[in-house]
């Protein structure tokens, strides 16, 4: 039973971001590499965060409970706000790369485009933010027993795979808003990015675990709609595109109508 | 155990990473006797009849460095990272794979290597750290001193004697080493196996590698062959180095690798210009290389002929005439150009990634240290990269990645070990 709970949590997970991986990037090497950079980025900036959560943890009182709570969700403000930091920083790192890229080879267009870049890099940091999330638990979950015997809740790695595979998303979502809002300097869209990211992270942590998956997948919605709009995608977009009658991207795939 | 000598020495004059795109090292060819020496020489004529851009794809040459060039350098470049990360991955995969499941390899043993003499079952922290560091100091002499005597033998010639070590190394990993892996992985899995069956399987296992890495093969397959040989070799390390000696010793060899390469001086890099300069391959057995040069294991030449076809297809309207007459002959060459360009990875370096991320498997039952430890590898092994394409000479391929890994490890294991605890603990998603 704790292998089917295993394959099942892993699968909730991470299965939507795998199969994004395995079909739009696993084949284009540039995009492996900025992928496995943005969740490097992502892995410094936790190892930033950490390091001033551990001092300042080092320095409290660590017997008081309340303010060991207190320091840990200063910590993870200030995760969350490295986080965002880092992304801009990424951001700007592509910008220049690409320029550089652009002079050097003379060409009119560049091998990667923003938009790849940012739908990458959102990725990059789901993937490494997931991984770090979960599967330490994944890893207990193979082990010999289970949760919820002394009365905890029976649905803690049901809901954090649920909640692994929100973040992942998401993540993705933000990077995509992000980098589009900091190419058109909208910054109200980098606050609100930055907003919903500490809303996310901050405010869904009761016992009852699985009442904080529906605010989550709402603004995982929300954000999805939005990132769709921003990536240039729209209602007559998606018709021709289900419908198959999407002649663009049929010509650029090779396929017949 | 104490191992003897012939089997430690193979990760040697492994620690480097060469670049082929330097046209006087072909590539590897599986057999260095079959391939004429004058067929090099024969395939420059037929690509510069090429006109203009078109010649960009067969840029072997080194007289069309132009802004194609850099176009396609990158994309290759991009590919070639990718060629490397897959192997390396696997290798990371398979030690992490075994060292979580078969208890063997992370046991307490008092038994060391004989590289290793100084013990770490002190009481004293100061007592260890010096033991460890003496013990680093005895495994990096041992090693210097077996590469320069392998780059004397090399510089005079002495090439039987090479080979007979080399062959006696690999005959060691190949059946002795995965004799003892497949025992323990037996014994994990409660598995009686008779000794027959156990003798047809290492029989056949071993010949095959001998003959694949030794001589001719698939690419693949030895390719394979090499990665498994690296993660027996890790596996080895991980189980018989003592703690502290081992992260000293990591780091102590990533310094001298980069002295070994870099410097004038260098072991290292006296083997690889004396490569260069004799026209010879580097032994088989001691790099992994992405790419090969002739027809085994290549595309079928159908495939070579679309292919030839679709680069055609990029090259300008006014010459296409000329193109197509010739463009039979020149989809070989173009493919083998193209396969030319792969990248070599030494198997050292291999093993000492391998060590890296295996330590931080074993060392706790903690999962996110290792998945950072990996990360930092690879970024690492793109930098690495990187600075190949800009500097388009041999590097060491060990310093950075290892100093990312040992930062990752170390600041992981201490600092975000208990914050993601916390975290995980409250629930918090960040």
């Amino acid at each position: 039973m704790t292998a089917a709970v295993f394959f099942g949590c892993t699968f909730i997970a991470f299965g939507p971001a795998v199969a994004l991986f395995l079909f739009t990037i696993a084949r284009e090497p540039l995009r492996v590499i900025f992928l496995i950079a943005g969740a490097f980025f992502w892995l410094v900036s936790l190892l930033l965060s950490s390091l001033v959560w551990f001092i300042s943890v080092q320095i409290s009182n660590k017997n008081s409970a309340a303010q060991q709570k207190g320091l840990l969700i200063f910590g993870v403000v200030l995760s969350v706000l490295l986080q965002e930091t880092f992304r801009f920083a990424y951001y700007k790192l592509l910008k220049k790369a690409n320029e550089g890229l652009l002079t050097l080879s003379q060409e009119e267009t560049m091998p990667i485009s923003i938009r790849q870049l940012a739908y990458v890099s959102g990725l990059g940091f789901g993937f490494m933010s997931g991984a770090f999330s979960v599967v330490n638990i994944l890893a207990d979950s193979v082990g010999p027993g289970t949760v919820g015997i002394h009365g905890d809740s029976q649905h803690y790695f049901l809901s954090s795979a649920f909640m692994t595979m929100a973040i992942i998303l998401l993540h993705m979502f933000w990077g995509v808003v992000f980098f589009d809002a900091c190419e058109k300097q909208r910054w109200w869209a980098v606050a609100a990015v930055v907003i919903s990211h500490l809303v996310v992270s901050c405010t869904f942590q009761n016992p009852e675990y699985v009442a904080s998956l529906v605010p989550t997948y709402i603004i995982l919605f929300v954000m999805g709609v939005w990132a769709f709009y921003s990536a240039g995608g729209s209602l007559r977009n998606l018709k021709l595109c289900l419908t198959c009658k999407d002649k663009d991207f049929l010509l650029a795939n090779h396929r017949p109508r | 155990m104490n191992t003897s000598d012939s089997d430690d020495d193979s990760y040697n004059e492994r620690t480097a990473l060469v670049t082929s795109e330097n046209p006087v090292v072909p590539s590897y060819r599986p057999d260095p006797d079959l391939t004429p020496p004058n067929d090099t020489a024969s395939k420059r004529p037929r690509v510069t009849r090429r006109s203009g851009p078109a010649a960009a794809d067969g840029g072997g040459s080194d007289q069309e460095v132009d802004a194609d060039e850099e176009e396609l350098t990158l994309k290759y470049g991009a590919k070639h990272v990718i060629m490397l990360f897959i192997p390396v991955t696997l290798c990371m995969v398979v030690v992490v794979a075994t060292i979580k499941s078969v208890s063997f390899y992370t046991e307490k043993t008092d038994q060391q290597l004989i590289y290793t003499p100084f013990t770490e079952n002190t009481t004293s922290v100061g007592r260890r750290l010096l033991n460890s560091v003496l013990n680093t100091i005895i495994m990096i002499s041992v090693i210097v001193v077996m590469t320069i005597f392998l780059v004397v033998l090399y510089k005079y010639r002495c090439y039987k004697f090479i080979h007979g070590w080399l062959i006696l190394s690999s005959l060691m990993l190949l059946f002795w080493f995965s004799f003892m892996y497949l025992g323990e992985v037996f014994k994990t899995y409660n598995l009686a196996v008779d000794y027959p069956t156990v003798g047809v399987i290492i029989w056949n296992f071993g010949a095959v590698g001998m003959i694949c890495i030794h001589w001719k093969g698939p690419l693949q397959l030895q390719q394979a062959y090499l990665i498994l040989i690296s993660a027996l070799m890790a596996l080895v390390f991980i189980k018989y180095l003592p703690e502290w000696s081992a992260w000293v010793i990591l780091g102590a060899i990533s310094i001298y690798d980069l002295v070994a390469v870099l410097s004038p001086k260098g072991p290292l890099r006296m083997l690889v210009e004396t490569a260069q300069e004799r026209n010879e391959p580097i032994f088989p057995a001691l790099i992994y290389s992405s790419a090969m040069m002739w027809t085994v294991g290549m595309a079928s030449p159908i495939d070579a002929e679309r292919s030839g076809q679709e680069t055609d297809e990029e090259a300008e309207q006014s010459s296409r005439g000329a193109e197509s007459e010739s463009r039979p002959s020149r989809s070989f060459p173009e493919e083998e150009l193209e396969e030319d360009r792969g990248v070599k990875l030494g198997l050292g370096d291999f093993i000492f990634y391998s060590v890296l991320v295996g330590k931080a498997a074993a060392t706790g039952g903690d999962w996110n240290t290792t998945l950072a430890c990996f990360v930092a590898i690879l970024i690492g092994l793109c930098l690495t990269l990187l600075l190949l394409a800009i500097f388009k000479k041999a590097l060491p391929a060990l310093p950075i990645s290892i100093t990312f890994g040992l930062v990752f490890y170390f600041s992981t294991d201490f600092l975000v070990q208990p914050f993601m605890d916390n975290l995980a603990a409250h629930q918090f998603y960040i």
